[in-house]
């Protein structure tokens, strides 16, 4: 039952939100209420629960049986550590955008509730059909706070946002109908129940063709070189909370969705396509890396430091080695944490200076030190500081991977050289420097507030990690274990 | 005709007694108020009556007409969204129309009537009766708001492509009935076969050809769709919804029965030709609507593109194709009526056209955030974006498309919806764009009416879209049973 409300409550919430209208600050405590009801249910599920295997909870009912879809969830390690990411960020999405949303507040947290609860869906849906009906779910909310909230281009990048998602979401769709079929013609029946497909026998060909519809969906979602340019567009023009969201969250719906479908839905081939996958990655490290270096635009710079960091994702997912998968792990939470921080930082400057070009900026340390401060520490954080969470994640990707794919990874490993380049960059453009005339308040108790979590967050993570590789292990084991039968 | 006949045509019985009531309460004493009432209470008692029918289904009322779980299907989802239009027409000719208005009513309820006896046609005869009784009675509604350049137009357009196109379905029929003797459909299934045996069969597919260039006009199947844009701009909202949804319904269910029942699957020809119509409508129909600045005619050709997902549907064929093609008309259904139904409650009295243009969508979640709340849904559903019944209904064409092993359809389908994507939201956009215009307070009863209904067709879209097992299982054990009885 858990699990169920788990989604259910922000889903029902947002409608009393949304009924709230243009009074704020009812539909705020309504989105913090309800978000911290979730957070707790979701921590009542730490703790040990054997006899699931390395499933903590399991739900299964009836939904369309006549079609053999059901509504079928399921919470490991990885899904809740995800899970806890995701109502932790939309929490700090609403304390954030307290001042950034003034206008038709009732409508703007409906639709932050309603994405929070498609993304809670995709991470515990252990129905492909359902699985599906969430991903497309948490697009259309967010297309809204795009759109209705968002700086200047919005609407181009909302349509090239939706446009991408969408179209990939029906590529998956007929990559897992077609899987249905094979299973159909397997078996005799028909379901979209990820525990009976795991193992379907296929011939090759058609392994192959199914991982790549789901490979191509989940990298545009990630997203990976080739489909990464919805990404720029939509967290730059997205208001404060639409990216953290995005980057935090959204994104890692992609990485998700690789770890739980691609790799053991379709082991051979993915096996198979290793050297592809790691190659994007590798250029999405460097092409990510370059390209934030080069921007002029705050939020564009800290946009493409994501999709230099999901390619560390990529790299890590098809390495096929138990600690690359932990590092994976760590990097997903760590960017979501570091990208989302960078992203309510760039939002307050943007909230004070009314622009996010670095040109207009500088000497920026005199006016707001606490945010000079924080902004330089999340900085470092993402260049991969020792001692922080994304250093820790990289590392064990880099080393994991090492031991089969050298020179990958020998690349790969000088994409941090570049990390450093447009992290230090970025403060020294924006806070160093002569002190420009402009002058404009600190950040307030409640952003502090929300920084003090979250830099102690990455603290955590980076120092102590072991509860954290604890958790997810059980469901990673079972990937690298897949991987031994085929070996 | 026996006693189990009668009770079994119920349905109809009661429509052709209502349609006489409602022309003689106009004779005595013209109210339009109560003869709208009238005319909603008399569908409300047909689709009660529909549950008396199925009792005793199935059963062949006469030669003409068959009465299985397939025919009370679409009659009751047709009847549904007659009532649906006629509520939405009074709130619209309360707003708009202030000359005679009552006839309008009897004219509906004679096209429900020839609409209601497709689904059920199983020869030539009924085939053709219905649909010229729908197609006359069309005419009239869409010229109907008297003294405008618009409806004239549209009415007059009908009038000649709808004549010409039933003029290819006759000569389609009477090609058929010269090479078989038979214009039963189970009879040419069966003369078929052992015509086959003969050889090649000219005048049989030269039939089926001019059939379905006669049924591709009433479905607006590209090529033949040119005339749908003009006539669902040009005709008055709620009628656009009729046109769109009922008679569409009416035609799809017939032309599926024939195919069905006389196994056209056999000729591969036919179906290529077919595959070909469906994979230029999902395309054209999606291309074309990127280029509009109007809502209706957007629609318009939207609808081609969605009868042309429906295609796919139709050519999985069995079982699970006609199901298929159950729910996506029922989900088509709820989703048009709602969209034709926000046209027709914005229209405003005095401007002489219905809010129609992009313009009077800007800025509605400001002004209307109820129509604005209610048209995004039914743009989302239109689009197949959950919670809606139009993802379903496209999931549910996607599993038989792919089941069938169609790839050039199922690619076609996938592009015609991230193309629909686009165009859908541009509506979305514009409604939640600053308001270029003060919110203009229509008169509240009728209006009231309108949105009631327009709530009840949106939890319709909503339930139905995150719940479908009911109407699924529904649909399953009456048009998933069509076999020949």
């Amino acid at each position: 039952m858990i699990l169920t409300w788990l989604i259910l409550l922000p889903l029902l919430g947002g409608i009393p939100a949304w009924m709230a209208g243009e009074r704020r600050n009812v539909a705020r405590w309504i989105a913090l209420v309800i978000l911290v009801v979730d957070l707790i249910l979701a921590l009542l599920l730490l703790g040990p629960r054997p006899g699931l295997g390395s499933w903590i909870m399991l739900v299964d009912q009836p939904w369309i049986p006549s079609l053999g879809i059901g509504f079928r969830l399921g919470i490991d390690g990885l899904s809740l550590l995800l899970v806890l990411l995701t109502i932790g960020l939309a929490i700090v999405s609403v304390v954030i955008s307290w001042t950034e949303i003034t206008t038709r507040s009732g409508f703007f947290h409906c639709n932050l509730l309603w994405t929070t609860a498609g993304v809670l869906g995709v991470f515990l849906s252990l129905d492909l059909f359902l699985f599906f009906f969430f991903w497309e779910l948490m697009l259309v909310p967010m297309y809204f706070l795009i759109v209705l909230w968002g700086h200047e281009r919005r609407l181009y990048a909302a349509i090239k946002f939706f446009l991408f998602t969408q179209g990939s979401g029906l590529l998956l769709l007929i990559a897992i109908l077609a899987l249905a079929f094979v299973h159909f013609s397997a078996t005799g029946i028909f379901t979209f129940d990820y525990g009976a497909l795991l193992g379907t026998r296929m011939n090759p060909t058609t392994e192959f063709w199914l991982m790549l519809g789901f490979f191509i969906a989940f990298t545009v979602k990630l997203p990976a070189f080739p489909f990464h340019t919805w990404l720029p567009d939509a967290h730059t023009e997205a208001p404060t909370a639409g990216s953290v969201l995005l980057a935090g969250i959204l994104l890692k719906t992609g990485a998700y969705g690789l770890l739980r479908f691609v790799v053991p839905l379709f082991p051979d081939a993915a096996l198979s396509f290793t050297p592809v996958a790691m190659i994007l990655g590798v250029i999405g490290i460097f092409y990510g890396a370059i390209l934030a270096f080069g921007q002029n635009d705050l939020k564009r710079l800290v946009a493409y430091s994501s999709v230099s960091h999901m390619g560390f994702v990529l790299v890590g997912v098809f390495a096929w080695n138990a600690l690359a998968l932990q590092g994976v792990i760590v990097q997903m939470l760590a960017h979501g944490i570091s990208t989302g921080a960078l992203f309510i930082l760039v939002g307050a400057l943007q909230e004070r200076l009314h622009t996010r070009d670095m040109r207009q900026m500088g000497g920026l340390w005199a006016a707001m030190p606490r945010l000079a401060a924080i902004a330089l520490f999340f900085a470092i954080a993402s260049l991969g500081l020792p001692g922080l969470g994304n250093f820790l994640g990289e590392f064990m990707i880099l080393l994991g991977g090492f031991s089969d794919h050298h020179w990958i990874i020998a690349v790969a490993t000088f994409g941090v050289v570049w990390a450093a380049a447009y992290a230090l960059l970025l403060v020294q453009r924006t806070f160093q420097g002569q002190p420009g005339s402009a002058m404009a308040p600190d950040l307030t108790s409640r952003h502090l507030a929300v920084m003090t979590v979250l830099i102690l967050a990455i603290i955590g993570l980076g120092a102590y990690p072991q509860p954290v590789i604890d958790m997810a292990t059980p469901g990673i084991t079972f990937l690298t274990h897949g991987l031994e039968v085929i070996r | 005709m026996t006693a189990d006949q009668a009770i079994a045509i119920l349905p109809f019985i009661i429509l052709g007694a209502l349609i006489i009531l409602v022309m003689l309460l106009i004779a005595v004493r013209r109210n339009h108020l109560m003869t709208a009432v009238v005319s909603a209470l008399g569908l409300l008692l047909c689709l009660f009556s529909l549950p008396f029918a199925a009792a005793k289904a199935p059963i062949l009322a006469t030669p003409l007409l068959a009465i299985d779980g397939y025919t009370l299907f679409f009659v009751g989802l047709i009847l549904a969204s007659a009532l649906a239009v006629v509520l939405f027409s009074y709130a619209y000719l309360e707003q708009t129309n202030s000359g005679p208005r009552e006839e309008y009513y009897l004219l509906l309820l004679t096209a429900t009537l020839g609409a209601i006896v497709l689904p059920g046609a199983v020869h030539f005869a009924s085939f053709f009766l219905g649909l010229e009784t729908l197609s006359v009675s069309l005419l009239g509604l869409i010229a109907y708001p008297g003294g405008q350049e618009a409806p004239a137009e549209a009415g007059t357009k009908y009038l000649i492509l709808s004549g010409t196109s039933s003029a290819f379905l006759l000569f389609g029929m009477a090609l058929i009935y010269a090479d078989l003797g038979t214009m039963s459909f189970a009879q040419i299934g069966q003369a078929a076969i052992v015509r086959d045996m003969a050889g090649f069969a000219p005048y049989r597919l030269a039939g089926i050809a001019l059939i379905l260039v006669g049924v591709g006009f009433k479905l607006s199947l590209v090529p033949f769709h040119m005339w749908a844009p003009d006539i669902y701009q040009g005709a008055p909202a709620p009628i656009t919804g009729f046109v769109a949804v009922v008679s569409k319904i009416a035609v799809f269910a017939v032309i599926l029965r024939y195919f069905g029942w006389s196994d056209a699957y056999r000729d591969p020809s036919v179906l290529d030709a077919l595959a070909v119509i469906a994979v230029l409508s999902m395309l054209a129909g999606n291309l074309l609507a990127l280029l509009q600045n109007n809502v209706k005619r957007l629609l318009a050709y939207s609808s081609i593109a969605h009868l042309g997902y429906l295609l796919v549907a139709f050519l999985v064929g069995g079982d699970f194709g006609f199901a298929a093609a159950g729910y996506y008309l029922a989900a088509y259904a709820v989703t048009s009526l709602a969209a034709f139904g926000v046209v027709a409650l914005l229209t405003k009295s005095g401007e002489g056209r219905d809010a129609d243009r992009i313009e009077d969508y800007q800025g509605l979640f400001r002004t209307q955030p109820f129509l604005a709340g209610c048209f995004t849904l039914t743009l989302l559903s239109l689009a197949g974006i959950p919670p809606t019944m139009g993802f379903i209904g496209k999931a549910y064409l996607l599993i038989a498309g792919v089941g069938a092993g169609f790839s050039i359809l199922v690619a076609a389908l996938v592009l015609g919806s991230v193309i629909g994507l686009y165009y859908y939201l541009r509506i979305v956009v514009a409604m939640a764009a600053p308001a270029s215009q003060d919110a203009s307070t229509a008169g509240r009863g009728p209006v009231l009416a309108g949105s009631v209904v327009l709530g009840v067709l949106l939890i319709l879209l909503v339930t139905f879209g995150a719940y479908p097992s009911p109407i699924i299982d529904l649909i399953r054990s009456t048009v998933g049973h069509w076999t020949l009885s």
